[in-house]
């Protein structure tokens, strides 16, 4: 009896304090996704969709701003989804021990610590000032730079989740490594492949410093690739940061477009990865 | 002529002889010979350990997945030493077929899962593929209760009706000889039992080698008996002879339960 009352004291102990923490993350979690929504749906209009970014003090949209993001972060996606895919392949089917392996492993793991910032400046060192102008190419470069090591290390472990004995079963059967891969080793893990192309989705597109350096910003329409674009994050950036009222407005209302996107990416990831047959 | 007439008629089918396998330094199999007949069951017993599954994996060359695995002797299946570095592999392959222990049903639907093996070996036209993938499930004892739902996931079905699907892709390919891993240890007694039936009318047109760590089921299934013992080949004979009178010690140990 007495010892079963001192174990429910611990239990109830532990239990409290977990709930204490979590209490406390999702306090700021709230907190920010509360601010977010409060001032952002109040700044929400169906001009945001139709407009470009204004000069101070008229009225204006993000337009420009909006599909500026989209062309740059799906450029992005388009370089860095078949590279990244490709070598965390490699790196999980063919390269697991060998020096190369090794070596791409560690320099991928050191450019996925790199800071974004560091990403923006090399792209600026070794396109813009060649190029002699900032551009949206060189933007979505930078992006695709960022994407591409966490999209190689999620393939890799996504693929060294599937079981050895899946593989034999292919080989066993007389068929070819790349059968293998294509047909049973991708197939297990593309739920998870996929998850980490949304997580990468919903990284790059929240990214400033990298476009500060690269894509610049543009006030208005242009979807040349070599000339400069505007995107969401450099446009919140310079707005928030302005002292005029209506630039902050606008600039809670993208803050506001991009959270949403980001979680949205997030929930489908979520859900996607749930439903694979696999787990 | 059939082949239960007399000793002389028996064919082998695989012939081990002085075969050695290691991985890396370590030796799992010591000196293995052993002839396994065409058309027979071939049951391998002993502790777990001794060195069954790898024997079976040398069969089929399995080992080639994986660097600093070999294998040295000879191995022979109609006569070619298949342990030759030139032989091919996925020829071969197609000639023994493998099933393990854990069910492995591919993330594709029933049909895609036995058409894809067939697809590596031969071209066929969509109406005798159908056929195939009919005529190796009525083998597998599966067509009855799979028939009308083909194009669900092989993943939606029993852990007994995903090793007999197994058996199914296997049997599809029309390999020579079949090896079955433990193929019951992860199933319940009725599965089990179906399996057990399912041999018996495969090896009418298979030559068939079982690892079992289940005494009854070697002796209900199979025609002969291999006892292996720490990587060595310790007695090999008709089962009957096995397990009414063993000649080694060890394996009398092993059949009464005083070991393993
Ligand atoms: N991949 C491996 N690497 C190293 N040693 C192994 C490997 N697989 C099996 N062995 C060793 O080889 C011996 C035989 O193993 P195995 O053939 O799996 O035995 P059994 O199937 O009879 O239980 C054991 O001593 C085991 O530890
Ligand atoms: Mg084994």
């Amino acid at each position: 009896m007495k010892l079963s009352t001192k174990r429910k004291a611990v239990n109830f102990f532990a239990l409290s304090m977990s709930l204490a923490a979590m209490a406390f993350g999702l306090f700021w979690l709230f907190w920010i996704l509360w601010m977010v929504l409060d001032l952002g749906v109040g700044a929400l209009k169906p001009t945001l969709f139709t407009e470009m970014t204004p000069p101070p003090g008229e009225a204006g949209g993000l337009k420009n701003a909006i599909a500026g993001s989209l062309i740059m972060v799906g450029l992005a996606m388009l370089i860095a989804t078949p590279l990244a895919t490709l070598a965390g392949i490699y790196l999980a089917e063919y390269g697991q021990r060998s020096w190369l392996g090794k070596v791409t492993r560690f320099v991928n793991d050191i450019l996925l610590s790199a800071p974004s910032i560091v990403i923006g400046l090399f792209v600026y060192a070794i396109y813009v000032a060649k190029a002699g102008k900032f551009s949206g190419m060189s933007g979505a470069l930078a992006l695709a730079l960022l994407a591409i090591p966490v999209m190689v290390r999620t393939t890799e472990n996504m693929l060294a989740l599937v079981p050895n004995s899946l593989r034999e079963a292919a080989f066993a059967l007389g068929a070819p490594k790349w059968r293998v891969i294509l047909m049973v080793t991708l197939r297990s893990a593309k739920s998870g492949i996929v998850t980490g192309i949304l997580l990468s989705v919903a990284r790059i597109s929240g990214e400033t410093a990298p476009l500060l350096f690269t894509a610049l910003s543009n006030q208005f329409w242009s979807t040349n690739l070599s000339e400069p674009m505007a995107s969401l994050p450099a446009t919140i950036f310079k707005f928030a940061m302005s002292p005029f009222a209506d630039w902050q407005q606008l600039a809670w209302a993208g803050v506001f477009i991009i959270t949403l996107g980001v979680l949205i990416l997030n929930i489908i990831a979520r859900v996607m990865f749930r439903s694979s047959p696999q787990r | 002529m059939p082949i239960e007439s007399s000793a002389q008629a028996l064919v082998p089918q695989i012939s081990i002889r002085n075969l050695n396998f290691y991985y890396g330094k370590a030796q799992a199999l010591k000196g293995i010979n052993l002839d396994i007949y065409k058309g027979k069951v071939t049951a391998f017993i002993g502790p777990s350990g001794c060195g069954k599954s790898t024997l079976l994996r040398t069969i089929n060359r399995m080992y080639d997945l994986y660097p600093g695995q070999h294998a040295e002797g000879e191995l022979l299946i109609d006569g070619e030493n298949i342990l030759h570095g030139n032989v091919d592999t996925i020829a071969l392959r197609a000639r023994v077929g493998m099933v393990f222990q854990k069910p492995t049903p591919f993330p594709m639907s029933i049909y895609e899962n036995i058409a894809f093996g067939v697809r590596m070996h031969e071209k066929l036209n969509r109406s005798a593929m159908d056929d195939r993938i009919e005529w190796a499930l009525t083998k597998a004892a599966l067509w009855n209760e799979v028939k009308d739902k083909l194009k669900q996931p092989g993943t939606s079905l029993s852990g007994g009706q995903q090793q007999r699907l197994c058996i199914a892709r296997g049997v599809a390919v029309k390999p020579q000889v079949l090896l079955l891993d433990e193929p019951t240890s992860a199933l319940d007694p009725i599965s089990t039992g179906r399996i057990e039936e399912l041999i018996h009318e495969l090896k009418s047109e298979f030559t068939i080698a079982i690892v079992t760590h289940n005494m009854q089921q070697a002796a209900r299934v199979s025609d002969f008996t291999a006892y292996m013992y720490l990587g060595e080949l310790v007695e090999f004979g008709k089962t009957d002879d096995i397990f009414v009178k063993p000649k080694d010690k060890r394996t009398e140990d092993y059949i009464t339960g005083r070991m393993g």
